[in-house]
């Protein structure tokens, strides 16, 4: 199917509003993405038709949607290429799939002594978890660094893994749009005896997944951040790994049977799947998932592909030495998310002027602070483009942009 | 939508491009830190105490242009005055800022100066704690220095 750009934003109704007279240019997916029609309408659609409790009742209606809301998953499973369907939890989102990994895999398996491995260009829900069990537990954490163009450097890999149990990596920087070699990092992993960990939140939405050719062990994304609802985000694991181990949060849906001595889990996936579960967002995300097969995930990644190409020429082009790109100058090793600093503004400044043409950035630490210490900034202006974006946004960033640079000209 | 105008003031500029009392003070200044979780700005405050009175203050770390004017004016604005003065200055500003802490309405009677130039911060929201960074920071160095 031709990608047709226009097709695109069509689908996608605030695109068409106008703030304060002014076309809004949403630079912003890369923190979460708009909503098509075909998302809304499903969750509206299902709300005023078929809304029921699922895996509780007996009667049609809760029967229905217990087969929408199971439908859901396996079009989640299709889309990374899963296994099994039962291997992919819903959660509540990425941050949530991270620490149900840490508190639930990593409890069972690491104790003082072991070594989990981490990459400097993690978000904070990659990091943080893992030191608040290290605390607990005394295992070390390792570092892999970056090379000064902001990809992994990966030329002491095998000694930071070994003896490793784990290592748990992002597909994609969230602040230097950097690509990870996922098939080489999991591969990595296993020859040093750890399991691999895939922090998946940036790569779902923008390339093809196959977890089965990354031969990962657990891969973790959210739904917003993919054209779907917020509330929802998914855990891949291997089924081996799943069943060994202990559940998360515990209460209804999870268990077997309880008596007063104590209780059985549930199997997969309601054994990590406590309370009731985010119903209307399973089925938004269902149409998110279809939404993006009908476009094609290929497709998605070229059109990106080309708007980063664009999106560094031009603001090379127009601000030359004024601005510094953090990350690879190759789109090929690269996601359209882009993170700069422009002469000396301050990127809350560049934000408010870009705010006043409806230009929505990021601006700040994105989560991942001890990045931001590497690049030597507390802060950075960050334009991420998604599958909506077009050439006049671009132009729209820089034209923004140097009217931010003719204020503040120091 | 009020303008670029209402928040980035001449003044405001001012004191971004040229800050007052920037820099450290060695111990015994008391020392104390303030962070902004949302954008990453950070803000040091050096402290001297003496006789009731703030003989010195200097101010260190990076943020953005409201951030940094508004310690500037601050540092500006109580160097030399006495501690209560200061106290009641810290109150009186986030009273404008749209922040209420309870208390008293503070005595608005005394000219405000440059931070008057400040006031457009209200219409910002999201700037309203870059604004206030530093007077929550220069609140903490008073504990610290009464202590
Ligand atoms: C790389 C990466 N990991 C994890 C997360 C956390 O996602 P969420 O906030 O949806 O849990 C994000 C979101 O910003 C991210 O970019």
């Amino acid at each position: 199917m031709s990608f047709d750009v226009q097709k695109v934003r069509a689908d996608f109704p605030v695109l068409a509003e106008l703030i304060n007279g002014k076309p809004l240019v949403y630079l912003d997916s890369a923190n979460t993405s708009q909503k098509p029609n075909a998302v809304i309408d499903a969750m509206t659609q299902f709300m005023q038709h078929g809304y029921a409790p699922t895996n509780r009742s007996a009667y049609q209606l809760a029967a229905e949607a217990t087969d929408k809301f199971e439908g859901a998953r396996a079009k989640v499973a299709a889309f990374i290429n899963a296994p099994k369907v039962h291997e992919v939890l819903y959660t509540k989102n990425a941050t949530e799939a991270l620490n149900l990994i840490v508190r639930s895999w990593g409890s069972a398996n690491l104790s003082a002594g072991d070594a989990v491995v981490l990459t400097h260009m993690e978000h904070h829900a990659n990091i943080v978890p893992w030191q608040m069990l290290a605390a607990e537990r005394g295992f070390t954490i390792r570092w892999v660094p970056l090379t000064s163009d902001g990809l992994l450097d990966l030329s002491n890999l095998s000694t930071l893994l070994d003896g490793a149990k784990a290592f748990s990596f992002t597909a994609m920087s969230n602040v230097l749009g950097t690509i990870n070699p996922i098939k080489e990092l999991c591969a990595a992993a296993h020859k040093a005896g750890a399991i691999a960990i895939v922090d998946a939140c940036q790569a779902v939405p923008h390339m093809p997944t196959d977890v089965q050719a990354w031969d990962a062990d657990f891969v973790t994304f959210s739904s917003h951040k993919m054209v779907g609802p917020s509330g929802i985000g998914i855990l891949w694991g291997r089924e081996s790994l799943l069943d060994a181990m202990p559940p998360f949060l515990g209460g209804g849906n999870m268990i077997s049977d309880v008596k007063l001595e104590g209780f059985t889990c549930a199997e997969l996936p309601a054994k990590f799947e406590a309370g009731t579960q985010p119903i209307i967002e399973a089925i938004g995300l269902g149409a998110a998932v279809d939404y993006l097969t009908a476009i094609g995930m290929d497709n998605v990644r070229a059109h990106e592909y080309d708007m980063t190409v664009l999106a560094l020429n031009s603001l090379n082009d127009r601000f030359g030495s004024d601005i510094t790109i953090h990350g690879s100058t190759d789109a090929a090793l690269r996601g359209a998310t882009i993170s700069f600093a422009y002469r000396d503004v301050h990127p809350h400044d560049i934000s408010q002027v870009l705010d006043q043409n409806n230009v929505c950035v990021r601006a700040g630490h994105h989560c991942a602070k001890p990045l931001m210490r590497i690049l030597g900034s507390n802060a950075t202006v960050r334009a991420s483009f998604y599958l909506y974006n077009t050439p006049s946004d671009v132009t729209a960033l820089c034209d923004a942009l140097s009217e931010a640079g003719d204020f503040f000209t120091l | 939508m009020p303008g670029l105008e209402d928040l980035y003031r001449e003044i405001i500029l001012d004191h971004y491009k040229s800050p007052r009392n920037r820099g450290s003070l060695e111990p015994p200044a008391v020392r104390s830190e303030g962070h902004n979780p949302l954008c990453g700005d950070e803000i040091e405050v050096f402290l001297v105490v003496k006789d009731g009175i703030v003989d010195d203050i200097k101010i260190g770390g990076q943020g953005c242009s409201i951030s940094q004017s508004s310690a500037s004016m601050m540092s500006a604005a109580v160097k030399g005055k006495p501690v209560e003065q200061a106290r009641a200055l810290i109150h009186r500003f986030k009273h404008m800022m749209s922040i209420d802490e309870g208390g008293e309405e503070p005595d608005t009677s005394a000219p405000l100066g440059d931070l008057e130039a400040l006031q457009g911060v209200v219409k910002f929201p999201v700037r309203i704690k870059c604004a206030v960074l530093s007077w929550n920071t220069l609140a903490e160095a008073l504990d610290i220095a009464a202590e």
